[in-house]
């Protein structure tokens, strides 16, 4: 049950070999078991929500796009669909679209995977006839994946991913570098890590690009953070001052963009990223960390790594975001202990004894690995106990 | 082990994380250096609350803001040792 891994310190750590998940039909594992119901578009989440309330256990997914996008655009919205769909934590999803070609796009994307899925669309039927239909199957599917088992799973069926938010300096000091240091733990398990924020990154981009474990690796990340930098610098009016830091950064004592960056540097620990991913992209070099290209708005952020794949989310704050995501569970830590405080309700690790030195980095990073694998054996998170199921999708550029 | 009032992540770095509730006027703060362990003792010349960055040694303008170890921004008006460093006294050098 219990494996001691070699730290790079030196040390011996006792740690759990395995966790409770869902096997799914593809190889991967999941920590969740939803049935999920997907507009293709903005204007099918009538029917989608309509088809959630009727089946108990299932959940809609609305979001505001998917009509007259194009190009790249385009492309990142099928991927995020698809990714959605296809991640581990769903066990079958119902997808619903205002016309057959789309649809049917999405549904033959998730398909691939080799679990339930069945598309429908609205031409033709109307809103109360597809509702009828999907329904019908939305019930089969769920009451399908009830009967499912959590069995044991090996500790690197974990893909996780990382990204913080209302960050302050307690951030820096303390809670990013627990991610840190449970990602240097667990990195030689052979867990898949993600980190994003390209924007983030500013100030500290040369000091992230060494990170890479390859040149090629290096040489992309570069090239990323350029790209986003460009847009940034041509679509700014004046500077950032209204956007980085946030008012809540400034708040908690941040001052400028190049502070919080190295801030947010801490979270991946020592580990070398191995690949550069576009938005959504799911990885394909094996375990290891990845960057993936992101905003750093923390519910675009989280619904890309969801849909390349990542099946569990940590998310160390400062000042106090709420964040969470209706498939990926999203686990908060803090060390603010004003956060702690006065919104202790959205707090799954308290790591604040860290600033009054009563515990250490290595501590905090062995709790937060504790809880991880509590969450991964289907313990609720802050969030999903609170409802929170914010999916958001990114997009490049207005429609045709 | 007395009180850590702030915290220094790098010794390089030029300024401090105040980690208590707030300093008040004149107060003699303890101080740790992350990296080797050290411990220092600077006087906050202001009330500075929890978060909040506290300057290590007298600042010009123009010059760099270390913390990490690293250039976090320029100096825009003149701090003193002890005072409260921010948005006020401290701009990007990006963006």
């Amino acid at each position: 049950m219990f494996i001691m891994l070699k730290l790079r310190s030196g040390k011996n750590m006792k740690m759990p070999e395995s966790f409770l998940g869902y096997k799914r039909e593809n190889g991967r594992a999941g920590t969740r078991n939803h049935v999920i119901i997907l507009p293709v578009d903005d204007i099918s989440n009538a029917c989608a929500e309509a088809v959630a309330n009727n089946i108990k256990g299932t959940i809609a997914l609305p979001h505001s796009y998917g009509r007259l996008q194009f190009g790249a655009d385009l492309e990142l919205h099928f991927r995020t669909m698809i990714g959605t769909g296809s991640n581990p934590n769903v066990a079958a999803v119902i997808v619903i679209g205002i016309e057959p070609k789309w649809t049917k796009k999405i549904v033959d994307g998730i398909a691939k995977t080799g679990k339930p899925v069945e598309g429908f669309h609205i031409e033709r039927t109307g809103d109360i006839g597809t509702v009828m239909k999907a329904s019908k199957r939305a019930q089969e599917f769920v009451m399908w994946a009830s009967e499912k088992q959590r069995e044991e799973c090996p500790l690197s069926d974990l893909w996780i991913s990382v990204k913080c938010g209302e960050s302050d300096t307690t951030s820096g000091l303390a809670a990013n570098p627990t991610v840190g240091n449970l990602m240097d733990k667990l990195e030689p398990l052979g867990v898949h890590l993600c980190f994003g924020e390209t924007s983030e990154l500013t100030g500290a981009e040369t000091v992230c690009a060494k990170r890479g474990a390859t040149p090629e690796a290096s040489e992309k990340f570069m090239k990323t953070w350029n790209s986003y930098n460009d847009f940034i610098l041509k679509e700014a009016t004046d500077d950032l001052s209204e956007s980085q830091p946030t008012a809540g950064n400034i708040a908690g004592g941040l001052t400028t963009i190049e502070e919080k960056a190295f801030g947010n540097f801490q979270k991946i620990g020592s580990c070398k990223f191995i690949d550069v991913l576009g938005p959504g992209e799911e990885p394909t070099k094996g375990k290891g960390l990845y960057f993936m290209d992101t905003s750093s708005a923390a519910a675009e952020c989280v619904t890309l790594q969801a849909a390349a794949g990542f099946n569990i989310h940590l998310f160390p704050t400062g000042q106090g975001n709420i964040v969470g995501n209706p498939i990926e569970p999203v686990i908060k830590l803090t060390a603010n202990p004003l956060t702690v405080k006065g919104m202790g309700e959205h707090i799954d690790c308290d790591v604040s004894k860290i600033l009054t030195r009563e515990m250490n980095m290595s501590q905090a990073g062995d709790e937060l690995i504790k809880i991880t694998i509590r969450v991964a054996n289907g313990r609720l998170t802050c969030a999903e106990a609170l409802g929170h199921k914010e999916f958001v999708m990114t997009k490049l550029y207005r429609s045709a | 082990m007395s009180q850590t009032d702030l915290i220094i992540h790098d010794e390089k770095d030029n300024v401090a994380v105040v980690v208590i509730d707030k300093t008040s006027k004149n107060q003699e703060c303890n101080g740790w250096v992350m990296e080797n362990n050290k411990t220092i003792k600077i006087t906050s010349i202001n009330e500075i609350p929890l978060g909040h960055k506290i300057a290590l040694q007298d600042l010009r303008e123009g010059d760099t803001i270390l913390k990490y170890g690293h250039d976090i921004g320029k100096v825009v008006k003149p701090i003193k040792k002890g005072d409260h460093v921010h948005v006020h006294n401290v701009k990007t050098k990006k963006w």
